[in-house]
């Protein structure tokens, strides 16, 4: 089946190199401030492309949580710890796990290459009806099908926060 | 992306790092999850409508659980430092009998 190179396909294809440019941006880089800011990159990408599959919410959702919270969490402890110093950061290199870490790498790629592109192929219309990504259809279906799995992520939530301020109190 | 964050976790020894890289492969299962729900077969007897939804919903509580997966974390990663003052996870070996 002949590829049309259409503009979804390139925009597709921009924001999928980027992403996969930023997260090996995110291994290789020796400094952590770096891999933070390569993994805020990478989290705009991946909302832009959440944008594309038309899951606007989502998209929001993701930028809000992941680049506004989580990365800011990050960012500050790794000012807390001050990592900056060189002597905390510096790694010794270890060839034979690198080594191992690549090989398994590799056989995990292959496993989920063989998995997941085969039914993607198959597929080429959508099945989604239009709209689905808005915040009315995805609030209706939150609030009546997955009441249950919504409360127990707000226990799971509530749980976290008791949790990493007991942890990082000094005194009880 | 998910075979980076899993090389990442085997090769780094920065435990922040490694965080970084656990939260690289929740993000590409999430983007799994919304190319399936989008694209995805819906089976003969399945509304399509819940088949797009069910990944959605799948999306949002991955997103909850990993933020606070985050601050437990990042809480463990201060103790440690705060005590033993290296967060070098080949040094950290309490567990180990």
């Amino acid at each position: 089946m002949p590829v049309q190179v259409t503009p979804d396909l390139m925009i597709f294809g921009l924001l999928a190199g980027l992403a996969a440019m930023t997260a090996v941006g995110v291994v290789a880089f020796r400094n952590a401030v770096r891999s933070a800011l390569c993994l805020v990159l990478n989290f705009f990408t991946l909302a832009f492309l959440y944008f594309t599959l038309r899951a606007e919410l989502l998209g929001m959702t993701q930028i809000i949580v992941y680049t506004g919270a989580i990365m800011v969490l990050f960012l500050f402890v790794i000012m807390l710890l001050n990592l900056g110093s060189l002597q905390v950061l510096d790694e010794r290199p270890d060839l034979i796990k690198k080594g191992l870490g690549f090989l398994f790498g590799g056989a995990l790629f292959g496993l989920i290459a063989t998995q997941v592109v085969q039914p993607f192929l198959q597929t080429s219309q959508q099945f989604a009806p239009e709209g689905f990504g808005s915040p009315q259809a995805v609030g209706r279906t939150l609030f009546t099908s997955y009441v249950w799995p919504f409360e127990i992520a707000s226990i799971l939530l509530l749980i976290g926060i008791v949790g990493s301020i007991l942890l990082a109190k000094r005194r009880i | 992306m998910f075979v980076i964050g899993v090389v990442g976790v085997i090769i780094r020894r920065n435990p922040i790092v490694i965080f970084m890289c656990i939260e690289l492969m929740l993000n590409s299962v999430n983007l799994t999850f919304l190319a399936f729900a989008k694209y995805g077969p819906a089976t003969a007897n399945a509304d399509p409508y819940q088949h797009a939804m069910a990944g959605q919903m799948a999306v949002i509580f991955v997103m909850a659980v990993a933020a606070a997966e985050v601050a437990v974390g990042l809480g463990i990663i201060m103790m440690i430092f705060r005590s033993r003052s290296t967060i070098d996870v080949d040094e950290v070996n309490l567990l180990r009998g």
